[in-house]
């Protein structure tokens, strides 16, 4: 079985679906992009993972595990080996940039208060954010919140990475930061990592594969090359960024 | 008709799924008690923000209370001819009983709840509490019990000094605007007290705060959408308090104060 498995997943909210039986196999030390149009279910997909959001229909599986039907304390334990970067960084507005990036080290009681500042000092040095440890979130730029929050999902050394639009709202050369980051860490600490993005210049950059939602389901995967050169017309549509073609502007 | 049925019939809803909600919220507080020592220092930050920082409106609004009871028993009894050597006596049980527990808890819904309802209101819309979801942190053991908590233990607290800052308001009043004496006050205030009626105002005071504190959080997470989403969390949590405030207060009357 792949390491994490989303098998014929179905989300509605009322009586809009947004995802429509989405099938996705990642396998260890992976990195996947899910690509697709604004509002197409990408960070609902995402949410799913850490079961933020519980499926309508279809499961999760992460090792074998059905998310779904973890207790607490198991579910704990998995979100503990997952880290995620949210859309907007999701930083706590009360606390400086050096508890948000300890907080989860702190609440898990299995570290000293001197091994969390260890800690948090070698991750924000990994993302260049150490001169701003007392800095308090509302003091930071958008791609320094980023970078921030790529910090605090990483603290715990977790195995996956989950980012969520990355590289949106920040200037081009702030966004090809991040994302020599998100490959530095991959390597660094071969997580596995699954991102969604609509930023293509992104998407091949830090992609093993590429994975296109459309009208709530899968409708393409490929490598980054394939995913250059196919002739999938709504693929191609959206990499070269037309608005004539199969998929329709909302 | 219809289209009236149809807005009775969804408002209903609503209202039993808010009731509903702040069933399970509570209940989820009280499974969280247990995590009281790990949360300590939380709470402590909490009962500073909620309790200490509300001190000073609590002190204004208690003097005035005091003040405007005094004043205003002093022209009934004018009115109805009674002597004023009850003065004291009637403004104390006003204030111990309704007027401190009730309009104390009132103001704190406004500035309390609602600072709860805006706070954990942007934490929602923001991703802040996905984030500590995704953490393996309980939102409900971070966020709600130090607040919760904080709102059930300083109410009381805040009460107990409004209590004594609007007696001591009313005894002004009638001393400089009345011409009674502050030993006719207060000769008036130690016949009538009784500690059973000041102990029934803390007592509702505490169930006020823990309304307060649930309603705010209960709210506050319910929030989606952006800004807008968070400014009706705000005015709903305290349209929903003083409601429950007031509803509460009336069935305290019924059970604490046999006629």
């Amino acid at each position: 079985m792949a390491y994490i498995r989303i098998d014929n997943l179905v989300k509605m909210f009322g009586e809009q679906t947004v995802l429509d039986g989405v099938n996705i196999n990642i396998e260890k030390g992976e990195s996947i992009v899910v690509i697709g149009q604004s509002g197409c279910g990408k960070s609902v997909l995402l949410k799913h993972l850490l079961r933020l959001l519980e499926p309508t229909k279809g499961r999760v599986w992460f090792e074998g595990y059905d998310i779904a039907t973890l207790n607490h304390r198991e579910l704990i334990g998995i979100r503990q080996r997952i880290g995620m970067v949210f859309q907007s960084a999701a930083l706590f507005d009360s606390l400086t940039v050096a508890e948000n990036v300890g907080l989860g080290l702190r609440e898990s009681r299995q570290y000293s208060t001197r091994q969390v500042e260890e800690i948090v000092m070698t991750k924000l040095e990994l993302v260049a954010m150490v001169s701003a440890a007392e800095k308090f979130p509302a003091e930071l730029s958008g791609g320094m919140r980023k970078r921030v929050a790529l910090a605090r999902a990483i603290a715990t050394d977790p195995e996956v990475l989950l980012y969520d639009e990355p590289t949106t709202g920040l200037d081009p050369i702030t966004a090809d930061m991040i994302n020599d980051l998100i490959v530095e860490l991959k390597e660094k600490l071969n997580v596995t990592s699954i991102a969604v993005t609509h930023d293509m210049t992104s998407a091949f950059k830090i992609a093993d594969r590429i994975t296109m939602l459309y009208q709530g389901k899968v409708e393409y995967d490929g490598s980054p090359e394939e995913t250059r050169s196919t002739d999938n017309a709504v693929v191609r549509q959206f990499i070269e960024g037309q608005a004539r073609g199969p998929i329709q502007v909302r | 008709m219809e289209y009236g049925l149809s807005v009775l019939g969804r408002r209903g809803v609503n209202f039993i799924n808010t009731l509903g909600g702040l069933c399970i919220l509570f209940f989820r507080f009280l499974c969280s008690l247990k995590d009281i020592p790990r949360s300590f220092r939380l709470i402590v930050e909490q009962l500073y923000v909620i309790g200490v920082k509300s001190l000073p409106l609590i002190v204004v609004i208690s003097v005035f209370v005091g003040a405007v009871s005094a004043w205003q028993a002093a022209y009934q009894f004018k009115f109805i001819g009674a002597p004023l050597r009850y003065l004291g006596q009637a403004v104390g049980k006003a204030v111990v009983i309704e007027l401190a527990p009730v309009l104390s808890a009132l103001v704190f819904a406004g500035r309390v709840g609602a600072g709860i309802a805006a706070e954990i209101g942007t934490m929602r819309v923001t991703e802040q509490i996905d984030a500590l979801d995704s953490m393996g942190i309980n939102p409900v053991r971070y966020l709600v019990l130090p607040r919760v908590l904080a709102c059930l233990f300083m109410v009381p607290l805040l009460v107990f000094f409004a209590d004594f800052i609007a007696i001591i308001g009313g005894l002004v009043v009638s001393v400089v605007g009345v011409n009674v004496s502050s030993e006719t006050f207060l000769n008036g205030f130690r016949d009538s007290f009784k500690v059973s009626d000041f102990i029934n105002g803390l007592t509702k005071a505490a169930v006020f705060g823990l309304l307060v504190g649930l309603v705010g959080c209960y709210e506050g997470f319910k929030a989606e959408g952006g800004a807008q989403g968070v400014g009706l969390a705000t005015t709903t949590s305290v349209v929903i308090s003083c409601v429950l405030i007031l509803v509460f207060n009336f069935v305290f009357a019924i059970i604490l104060f046999r006629i």
